[in-house]
């Protein structure tokens, strides 16, 4: 049996990531390029991982399913990127930093991961400076920060409503320049369909040319996934139409452990839905609740204008129930209110929604003042609804966003396959049971920029992995396995359409394996799946051929991983029991209603290995706190 | 929201590959005037699919106007009637019950048709990596308040950082010219004092790039403006113009 071994390094705390990369070994510049690198992705992590490593001289290959690397969906996030500069003069510190991270996932994230995340955080916001990144500044010419959930300093760097493009197209500038400098090839428009292990070591990927639908081989000494997470299992959610989960779930196939899958984060500040035709749910950046109001009637089914409701007959339901946090209480928080109103029958209109009201902050700062701050969100708002969030409150709902579940990594970043590493938000370890606002970007680069430079060279130096050739049986085994599958698929032939499947998955997840759980519910939620599933590969219908530009094919491939992957993340809700973070267990809460843990028996990271579709073993990694006391979190 | 559905009928561009003959193929549909562009295209790609048809090939990601994998030309505008949105930002109430739509992919020499909507414009990316960038490695940059940027300028570079690499700019142009794309990213990094060191041999190595690429050239017609979803400015050309003729006459390299 596999054991987990988080190789966290030892010593004090605040001393550990130092002493790690004084004692890890290193490849000397010269032979640099003799080592060739997968990066899988090209996001945040992905993008500054390449980019970075191609300085450093390997040869590195970059691969992204879309046209091109700037299309990756960390362009899509909004609000901003936390670091602890304390530029603001409010009493940040790394600590305090690594502190709000550790609470705000509740306490089941790793204390030495975070704390090297708070560590680099400042050296990040320095990184994109330097890259031309055009931050938001105050008049003296200085950097600006805002402020985001779980947090009582501002330490939220930001560009606009548009910190993820920003950010993301400083990582891409600095992949581009490797691009031309001949250090990175990048591979656009190709998939990655499946990992290739030999004795046990990761060597190299198969990836599908989107255009072609040619499969082609790539061998490696080291393996970098960072594809992302994977909230599209839900069919609505925040996550780009082709975010997916296929890279990891086919690493996790071959051996890879997937850690916490049960652990989603499901934000606050979503766009209702309008109806059946709806293909995804649009964010509304959690900075907004900087200046909004959240609130409902006080009364049940009340369909009266937000107008006409008068102040006292309101409920500002986070300011009540979280005074000191109010309506920047973190998003698990946030969201679990907005259903329990809404369930009571209080949402706007006696439906699934709330107020977001900024009524108050323009009368006290101006519309001129939220304009600047807000005005292309709310502009996407008007777009999309066809109503103006001057005059009348926003309408918002909890949507499906992130997921901190991912693959198991050790310290170093490397999943339990040798030679196969995990960053961003693909990995599990750093957000624990629940994310706070402007962390994931962070992570991501946190994760690329400064800590797999090291750790893969770690790996290389120490290792001294070979290279395979791609005619290695290893490789034609994979490539078949995968033709395999593609031809089983384009035969079925049957009635119902891969989008159909994937509603009916999103459907059970989102009433069974989402905002809250029982036993019960998550007991039908896997028999469900299991059905769908073995209906799927009788009654799928992919047109058209293998040849070909195809899209229909390249969402059937990954709708199959989902009908895996959703019965894994009922699996290990129904195993975990106990609530905390996004993982709310109605049987276990506190008498007002809050997340109940159970530090005793669940202080560890759920591990999952693959045996067969529906079989799983579970390993456990128990969480060792040193540094901080495990207490309710409390936001009130 | 939700009002009574509206029926339109369609006349979308089928082309196999990039060597076949496209041609237009007729669609109608009944859809919820809440429903967007593209979900309305989703919901006749569901049909033809049920009925074992292959369904219509476009590009799209995020749906929130921000990735810039989206880009139809509708009734002849690149990303349709309305003002400074992406395709995926067009919602279905912006037509009336009965209009006729005609949907075409973006075109220009320089994007080669992939299949039916879908286009190449891998042509950008090749433009930056001659010097879309700022030449610097990670690790050892000085600390970010080193750097002090008045607000004016950081807001005059974020407006030309904020293009989303759509290519509804070319799309839009008699020429196909790329001139709004290229200066936008041109003039983020001549704006800012960390830009200056490679500012000229940037602007040199990416406009040449440009020309190679088959771009055409610029005759301030101003059509990349007018469609731009993302409102970049003209003035990013102007400024590209002024620095690319600074740059040739007190450049080193002679050629």
């Amino acid at each position: 049996m596999a054991v987990l071994d988080s190789k966290i390094p030892a010593g004090n705390l605040r001393d550990k990531w130092t002493n790690h990369k004084f004692n890890m070994k290193l490849v000397n510049p010269a032979n640099k390029r003799k080592y060739d690198i997968i990066v899988v992705g090209t996001g945040l992590a992905g993008a500054s991982a390449a980019a970075s490593l191609g300085e450093l001289g390997y040869n590195v290959s970059a691969f992204t399913f879309h046209d091109s690397a700037r299309r990756a969906h960390s362009i899509s996030a909004q609000g901003g990127i936390n670091a602890s500069k304390n530029y603001q003069n409010d009493g940040d510190s790394v600590y305090r930093l690594f502190y709000d991270t550790v609470k705000g996932g509740d306490f089941r994230a790793r204390e030495a991961n975070v704390h090297r995340l708070a560590e680099v955080s400042d050296n990040i916001i320095d990184q994109c400076v330097a890259q031309g990144v055009p931050f938001a500044r105050e008049y003296g010419g200085l950097l600006d920060n805002r402020s985001f959930g779980g947090a009582q300093v501002s330490r939220t760097f930001y560009a606009r409503g548009q910190t993820g493009q920003q950010l993301l197209l400083g990582a891409v500038s600095a992949l581009n320049r490797q691009v031309g400098l001949g250090k990175v090839k990048l591979y656009t428009r190709r998939e990655m369909l499946s990992l290739v292990l030999v004795d046990g070591v990761a060597k190299g990927i198969l990836v599908r040319n989107l255009v072609t639908g040619e499969v082609e081989k790539h061998s490696a000494h080291a393996v970098i996934l960072a594809t992302g997470g994977y909230a599209n299992v839900f069919f609505l959610s925040t996550n780009a139409m082709n975010s997916n989960a296929t890279a990891i779930w086919r690493a996790h196939k071959k051996g890879a452990m997937f850690a916490n899958p049960c652990f989603t984060q499901i934000h606050p500040t979503c766009l209702p839905v309008h109806g059946e035709s709806q293909s995804k749910l649009t964010l509304m950046s959690e900075s907004l609740r900087n200046d909004g109001r959240v609130w409902v009637s006080k009364k049940k089914n009340d369909m009266r204008a937000p107008g006409q409701i008068p102040e006292d007959e309101r409920d500002y339901y986070l300011e009540r129930k979280y005074p000191s946090f109010g309506n920047l209480s973190p998003r698990d928080i946030s969201s679990r209110s907005a259903k329990e109103v809404c369930d009571e029958g209080r949402g706007v209109m006696g439906g699934d929604a709330v107020y977001l009201d900024f009524e108050d902050s323009i009368n006290r700062l101006g519309k001129k003042a939220i304009e600047e701050k807000y005005g292309n969100l709310f502009e996407i708002y008007e777009t999309i609804t066809g109503e103006n969030p001057y005059n009348v409150p926003m309408k918002i709902y909890p949507a499906p966003h992130y997921t901190m579940g991912g693959l198991w990594v050790d310290y170093n970043l490397m999943s339990n396959v040798p030679g196969l590493f995990i960053l961003g938000e693909a990995n599990f370890s750093d957000h624990g049971a629940n994310r706070l606002g402007a962390s994931a970007l962070m992570q991501g680069l946190a994760d690329g920029y400064f800590v797999i430079p090291y750790t893969v060279g770690d790996y290389l130096a120490s290792q001294k992995p070979t290279l395979v050739k791609t005619d290695h049986p290893e490789f034609v085994k994979a490539e078949s396995e995968l033709n395999e599958q593609v031809k089983k698929l384009l035969s079925i032939k049957g009635k119902r359409t891969v989008d159909d499947f994937h509603k009916t998955l999103g459907r059970i997840m989102w009433n069974k394996v989402g905002m809250a759980r029982n036993d019960k519910g998550l007991k039908e939620a896997i028999e469900e799946i299991r059905a769908l599933r073995s209906e799927y590969w009788k009654d799928v219908n992919v047109v058209g051929s293998n040849g070909d530009f195809n899209q229909t094919l390249e969402r059937a491939g990954r709708v199959a991983d989902y009908l895996e992957l959703g019965e894994l993340m009922a699996l290990d809700a129904l195993t975990r029991n106990e609530s905390c973070g996004g993982h709310f267990r109605e049987e276990f809460q506190t008498e007002d209603g809050e997340a109940k843990r159970d530090d005793q028996n669940y202080t560890f990271v759920s591990a999952w290995e693959f045996i067969n579709p529906g079989e799983w073993n579970l390993h456990k990694e128990n969480l060792e706190y040193e540094s901080v006391k495990l207490s309710q979190r409390s936001y009130k | 929201m939700s009002g009574k559905n509206i029926n339109v009928s369609l006349k979308i561009w089928r082309q196999d590959g990039p060597k076949t003959v496209g041609s237009f193929a007729e669609y109608k549909i009944s859809i919820s005037p809440d429903a967007s562009f593209l979900e309305m295209l989703d919901e006749i790609n569901n049909d033809l699919e049920s009925k074992n048809q292959i369904p219509i090939a476009f590009e799209s990601d995020c749906r929130e106007g921000i990735c810039g994998t989206c880009g139809l030309v509708i009734n002849g505008q690149p990303h349709g009637p309305i003002p400074k949105i992406a395709t995926c930002q067009l919602h279905m109430r912006n037509f009336k019950d009965g209009d006729p739509i005609w949907i075409e992919p973006f075109r220009a020499k320089a994007f080669p048709i992939i299949k039916d909507l879908v286009v190449d414009r891998s042509g950008f990316d090749e433009i930056l990596q001659t010097g879309g960038y700022i030449s610097i490695n990670t690790g050892g940059v000085p600390d970010a308040n080193a750097i002090p940027i008045s607000k004016d300028i950081a807001s005059l570079a974020m407006d030309a950082a904020a293009c989303i690499g759509c290519g509804a700019c070319v799309a839009a142009c008699k020429n196909a010219s790329a001139m709004l794309f290229v200066s936008a990213k041109v003039s983020q990094y001549a704006l800012l004092p960390q830009g200056q060191p490679e500012r000229s041999q940037r602007v040199q190595s990416m406009v040449a790039k440009m020309d190679e690429l088959g771009f055409g050239s610029c005759t301030n017609t101003y059509a990349c403006e007018a469609e731009c979803p993302k409102g970049i400015s003209v003035t990013n050309i102007a400024r590209m113009n002024r620095d690319y003729i600074k740059a040739s006459v007190t450049s080193n390299s002679v050629e």
